[in-house]
């Protein structure tokens, strides 16, 4: 793939910045953030030619302790920022990691948009069903009786399923990994970066904080007894059918990426001063 | 009645008669003799079936406004025209076509005392085939103006080119029936003989020249979600991008839009959204976001009336308080307005060159009045402002993103370089980049913001300044038109008028504005806003020297000379 360049020999350590990262003990996202690294090195790029773009809360935090160039922006908005980068730059590898609440409340409009895009990207969201930063609110993948200070007694609301949702709106490629095996996540960010197109990968992430009862998902979780399919209606019944726990690839789409073409930029612009004269 | 040096007309009609492929003909059949010309559209938000009028001056000099008073009406039927009544003003030199089948004229035309004089525009259109009384009307128009069939017929040969031989043959029988029905009748109005130019005219409009300004100044990328009146800007920019190697992306809204274009000149190829009001008021917070990840932007805001959705069609002078006040946090930001239609394209390109330089987010406050306005002007001369950021390059050692170079703008890594490796971040951050909130970080990045842009010597483009009176103009934006114009009726009086006009907004000039200030008496503030944003925002960052009025009112209407003047000789 042209998004890929290859250098020898790097290692996992090689994309890690000295920043000692900041979550709590026992937090998912420490080892996602090991399986982004193992990811990188396994494809072998070059921690200069890959951005990682994030929004805000606690997985957002992610680019600062890669060695990648990265962008920690505002909260929600890291899809339409990673397009504005990647279609003016496709040399780039570009990966943006959000959370259920960045990504699916108040980025849940760049959500639709950037599957139905389909720009050559790959999409992390860090699923622990909770807002973790802000102490404890329900977010849109929180179970309805989940009881919180914002929400006594549990919101009351159906969670939104964002697998299917992406696949309705166009993703390229769907998976979901556990954050306690990251060896198979990695390989699955791996596949997910190579994959043409947009890619969306979510990744169970407990929140061992303010969602103990997360502990359990190691027990809960297993491969997909399926191999991934590009057909979307197989895709979509299997999905809707899902109880959320099924790991690994579950959909690969054969959509033609969206890339405008972008050129050298030429500065002789007296092709289009001949719209003005008379 | 000798020549004169500027003649106005309206074309009125229902929405889709055609009367503003009337009007801008008319532009351009002048424009293409050498005239100069402002053409401005009315109209309301609807597609079809509403009402709509063009608004054209034709003059010898260029200009920037609109008259008060309209030489000549061709109404090509009058069944929404009352809606346009304060807008297009007769009196009794006016000359009103008027077709007897298209209604009753409105008040505005009966009460001036205007002579009318009726032809059947709609019956002889039927007697063509294919046939449209908007034709009929160029065809009056051109011989009242005193071009020729062929002045006239040219554009609209060009307009038709696609459409086959029948439809432009049909025109041309429509110019012609309406060129020989206007045979005798009295028009005093002509215009003097244009100036012999050696440059070639330019026709554009003030969103055209934004986008064309913004790419000379080195955009190449830009996102787009559509809003009136901002539109034009971005669907010029699609096409035009493309053959030049850049890119234009739909965004799903302004929320993303501005994300975009962050991200792209994150990624180092510079980038601007276009928007007006509702959509700034969204991408407010990512403006933050650029003023603290230091990413140069530009964001250009054609205003219309507001709040809320307010007068989509109509321009305001109302987003600069949101422009200049709006971010949250101690954010500076550039924030610049253009003048003029073609003041437009320059303007854009010096904020864009600005942002660039500055790596800061500029914003661009035109308005819907000079963006929808299309005016033939000389070719707007190459200037020097092209967009070159410092950037980092053969970095060894640690790469400090926002180190503390003495003027506050340090070299930025763009992606794929390799060493400089770091994370852009909207928290408050250290000179790595790494966030923090400790107190001297956070003071020293806040420092090196402002002093990049304190520090910077923006030039005598700050402001234009005409005159040397003791009684001084402030004005801004497209009002600077209006204002020099009855500077100048006032000086046929004898009163010598300064006009100052700040084209950068933020950051403030106070030391440029003193010096352009010297020795005036009284000032003049004029806007068009409700609640006198101009004018606070001169009280708050400004010495005036001197006694203050405040001439002030909101759209929809354009501010004229006409009143102006009246404020200038009302105070005495």
């Amino acid at each position: 793939m042209s998004s890929v360049s290859t250098r020898l020999a790097h290692k996992p350590a090689d994309y890690k910045s000295d920043l000692k990262p900041i979550w709590c003990p026992g937090c998912g996202d420490y080892h996602v953030l090991m399986s982004f690294t193992r990811a990188f090195a396994q494809l072998g790029l070059a921690p200069e030619k890959i951005a990682v773009i994030s929004g805000i809360g606690c997985s957002s935090r992610i680019p600062a302790y890669t060695n990648c160039y990265g962008f920690h922006g505002v909260h929600g908005r890291s899809l339409a920022l990673a397009a504005g980068l990647k279609v003016t730059r496709p040399d780039l590898t570009v990966v943006v990691a959000s959370g259920d609440g960045d990504g699916y409340s108040i980025g849940g409009n760049h959500f639709l948009h950037a599957c139905r895009r389909n720009i050559d990207m790959t999409y992390v969201v860090m699923d622990n069903r909770i807002y973790g930063m802000t102490k404890g609110q329900p977010s849109p993948t929180t179970e309805p009786e989940f009881d919180t200070a914002l929400t006594p007694g549990g919101s009351g609301v159906a969670p939104f399923h964002p697998l299917v949702v992406a696949l309705a709106s166009g993703a390229n490629f769907i998976a979901r990994c556990f954050s306690g095996e990251p060896n198979e996540t990695a390989d699955v960010l791996a596949a997910a970066i190579t994959h043409p197109g947009f890619s969306f990968v979510e990744i169970l992430s407990p929140c061992v904080t303010f969602r103990p009862d997360q502990k359990e998902w190691k027990e809960l979780v297993r491969p997909a007894p399926v191999v991934a399919t590009n057909d979307q209606g197989k895709a979509a019944r299997r999905l809707m059918t899902d109880d959320g726990f099924n790991l690994g690839v579950l959909y690969r789409g054969d959509r033609v990426p969206f890339q405008p073409a972008v050129g050298a930029s030429d500065t002789d612009l007296s092709v289009l001063e001949k719209d003005f004269e008379l | 009645m000798g020549a004169s040096p500027s003649i106005s007309i309206a074309i009125v009609g229902s929405g889709g008669a055609g009367a503003l492929t009337t009007g801008n003909s008319l532009l351009e059949a002048a424009s293409a003799a050498g005239w100069h010309g402002l053409f401005t559209r009315t109209l309301g938000p609807q597609i079809r079936g509403g009402e709509a009028a063009g608004l054209l001056r034709l003059a010898v000099h260029p200009v920037d406004c609109l008259p008060g008073q309209f030489d000549l009406i061709i109404g090509i039927d009058w069944l929404n025209a009352h809606r346009f009544g304060d807008e297009i003003k007769a009196g009794p030199q006016t000359l009103v076509i008027s077709d007897p089948r298209g209604g009753e004229p409105p008040p505005m035309v009966t009460r001036s005392g205007a002579r009318v004089v009726e032809i059947p525009m709609k019956e002889m259109a039927k007697s063509i085939t294919d046939g449209r009384p908007n034709m009929i009307a160029l065809g009056i128009a051109s011989r009242l103006l005193g071009f020729s069939i062929e002045q006239v017929f040219a554009p609209i040969a060009k307009r038709l080119a696609d459409k086959g031989p029948e439809a432009i043959e049909a025109s041309r029988d429509g110019i012609r029936a309406g060129f020989d029905a206007a045979a005798g009748i009295d028009f005093d109005a002509q215009l003097a003989a244009p100036n012999p130019s050696d440059t070639r005219r330019w026709l554009l409009s003030g969103n055209e020249a934004t986008a064309l300004g913004a790419i000379r100044g080195g955009v190449r990328f830009a996102a787009a979600y559509p809003i009136t009146p901002a539109t034009e800007i971005l669907e010029w920019l699609a096409p035009s991008l493309a053959k030049i190697g850049g890119v234009l992306l739909q965004a799903e809204d302004e929320l993303a839009a501005i994300n975009m274009i962050i991200g792209s000149s994150y990624g180092g190829t510079p980038a601007l959204t276009a928007t007006s009001g509702p959509g700034l008021s969204l991408m407010i917070e990512a403006l933050g976001l650029a003023t603290a990840a230091e990413i140069p932007v530009v964001v250009v805001d054609v205003m219309r009336g507001g709040p809320s959705t307010g007068i989509p069609t109509k321009s305001e002078q109302t987003d600069l308080s949101i422009a200049i006040y709006g971010l949250h946090g101690d954010a500076p930001h550039l924030v610049l307005a253009p003048q003029s239609v073609g003041d437009c394209l320059f303007t854009t390109q010096w904020a864009t060159y600005l942002a660039e330089t500055l790596q800061a987010p500029a914003i661009v406050l035109s308005d819907q009045f000079m963006g929808q306005s299309r005016a033939a002007i000389e070719r707007p001369a190459d200037v020097a402002f092209i967009g070159a950021r410092t950037v980092a390059t053969n970095i060894s050692g640690t790469y400090k993103r926002y180190a503390l170079a003495s003027n506050g703008v340090s070299p930025m890594a763009i992606p794929g370089t390799l060493g400089g490796q770091y994370t852009a971040d909207g928290l408050t951050h250290s000179e790595t980049g790494t966030p923090t909130s400790g107190a001297t970080d956070h003071l020293a990045q806040l420092d090196k913001r402002r002093d990049k842009l304190d520090h910077f010597n923006f030039g005598d483009h700050w402001a234009s300044v005409e005159g040397t009176g003791d009684l001084a103009l402030i004005t801004w934006g497209s009002l600077t038109g209006a204002a020099r114009e009855a500077a100048g009726r006032a000086a046929t009086d004898g009163l010598d008028i300064r006009v100052i006009a700040p084209r950068l907004l933020a950051p403030v000039q106070p030391e440029r504005l003193a010096s352009a200030l010297e020795g005036v008496k009284r000032i003049l503030v004029v806007e068009q806003t409700h609640g006198g944003q101009f004018h606070r925002f001169l009280r708050a960052h400004y010495d005036l020297p001197a006694p203050v009025r405040v001439f002030n009112r909101p759209g929809p209407l354009p501010i004229t000379a006409g009143e102006i003047h009246r404020a200038i000789t009302d105070w005495r």
